[in-house]
């Protein structure tokens, strides 16, 4: 690892300046891809700000009709959140799946979609659900938010504060991990809410994307059934050790249907 | 350089790190807490399982100044001095262990499971020990070993 100078800011205020003054800084939340990305040289920030000291961008309310979760909420505390078992399962149940119980002590909601893995989980749900991401200077809708592999709308000195999940009135998540590392290979969040059907996808692509085909079947009949039948090119989509475009495609249909079985 | 501070296995300690430097080299370089291992380096296989502020965490990533002012629990925190933890006592009554480098990271985690789980099940015990990798036994004894050490936990 390169040595970086290391800040661990008080407040919001302090974080934002931090940032805002380094000459190549980097926000570090959990650290989870961070510290293993610096370790392998595959970064080298001049700062690192933390923030672990900003306790305030940590936990879970209820907000009408929504759940806000902060940004450094950890992933053991969504899984384990009686709010958010009560207001969307499915969210704790892809919280609890999420790498391993020491990951999921460490890591973060807002680290996560800020580093926007492309076999990250909580991609899927964002969009599926029509979360809406609060940062130091706007509102973002998740599917605004997330532009691309690794690449996220923020701007470098913008910290993510929190994000709203509407509650759905069916929603659930099912992946193919990765044995190892329990990343998604592919991931399917399908969400029935206010603003309709959203199947949401991860893993498979190079960022989380939408599957309009799925859309609509599902709107008219929301059951595994409908899915029969309907495919998802391998053209864009990844392929690497792990598993080839087909195979990928392939799996966006099982689990699609998984998730709907799921979600009842 | 930074100088940290600690409370490790009840003691308080402190010590000059570099930024880069990891919890885990913090533990066993400087504070010669040789018990919590370095197996991959790449956060996979939990043998540097510890517990900061009650939790477990792999301590191979996690800097040294993230700990700042945290309470840290080691393998070698855990016995009262020659009466092992009842976690410790049922890996040892039940063959956990076989080569034993991965036992710390395991026992470490296996707390912080029934910390949250009095009573877990063999899959539960299964499921949690996604994070930590043996090489040697097959799991089946460590398993067995958790579910004893739990039960002696509940007392």
């Amino acid at each position: 690892m390169y040595e970086f100078e290391y800040v661990k800011p008080g407040s919001l205020d302090a974080a934002k300046s931090a940032i805002a003054g380094a000459e190549d800084g980097k926000l570090m939340a959990g650290g989870m891809t961070l510290i293993p990305t610096l370790k392998q040289r595959l970064a080298s920030p001049s700062d690192v700000v933390d923030l672990g000291g900003l306790g305030d961008l940590a936990g879970i309310r209820k907000d009408g009709d929504s759940i806000v979760i902060g940004a450094m909420t950890r992933h053991a505390d969504v899984a384990a959140s009686a709010d958010v078992k009560a207001a969307i399962p499915a969210l704790a149940d892809l919280a609890e799946g999420i790498g391993d119980p020491q990951v999921r002590n460490r890591g973060t909601i807002g680290g996560s979609i800020a580093n926007n893995d492309p076999a990250a989980d909580y991609p899927a749900a964002l969009v599926a659900l029509g979360a809406t991401v609060r940062t130091t200077k706007r509102e973002l809708a998740a599917e605004d938010f997330f532009t691309g592999m690794f690449e996220t709308a923020l701007e470098d000195d913008e910290i993510i504060t929190e994000v709203v999940f509407p509650t759905a009135e069916k929603a659930a998540y099912a992946k193919f991990p990765n044995p190892a590392s329990r990343y998604a290979i592919v991931g399917v969040f399908v969400a029935k809410g206010s603003s309709g059907v959203k199947v949401a996808v991860t893993g498979a692509g190079p960022a989380v994307f939408r599957v309009p085909e799925m859309e609509t079947a599902l709107s008219g009949n929301f059951s595994a059934d409908a899915l029969k039948g309907i495919s998802v090119s391998a053209d864009d989509l990844n392929s690497d050790i792990h598993a080839g475009a087909d195979y990928r495609a392939h799996l966006v249909g099982v689990m699609a249907q998984r998730a709907v079985k799921a979600a009842g | 350089m930074a100088n940290v501070t600690m409370t490790i296995n009840g003691k308080q300690v402190s010590g000059e790190v570099e930024s880069r430097t990891l919890l885990v080299e913090f533990l066993r370089d400087q504070q010669r807490l040789t018990g919590t291992h370095v197996g991959c380096d790449t956060s996979q296989c939990g043998a540097c399982v510890v517990h900061v502020n009650g939790d477990s965490a792999k301590s191979c990533t996690m800097l040294a100044v993230q700990a700042d002012g945290a309470d840290v629990t080691t393998i070698e925190g855990l016995a009262n001095g020659d009466d092992l933890h009842p976690m410790q006592a049922a890996f040892r009554e039940n063959h956990g262990l076989q080569c034993g480098f991965c036992t710390p990271g395991m026992i470490m985690s296996a707390i912080d499971l029934v910390k949250n789980n009095a009573d877990p099940s063999e899959t539960e015990i299964r499921e949690w020990l996604e994070g930590n990798i043996c090489r040697c036994t097959g799991y089946h004894n460590i398993v067995k070993s958790i579910k004893a050490g739990a039960e002696a936990m509940r007392g």
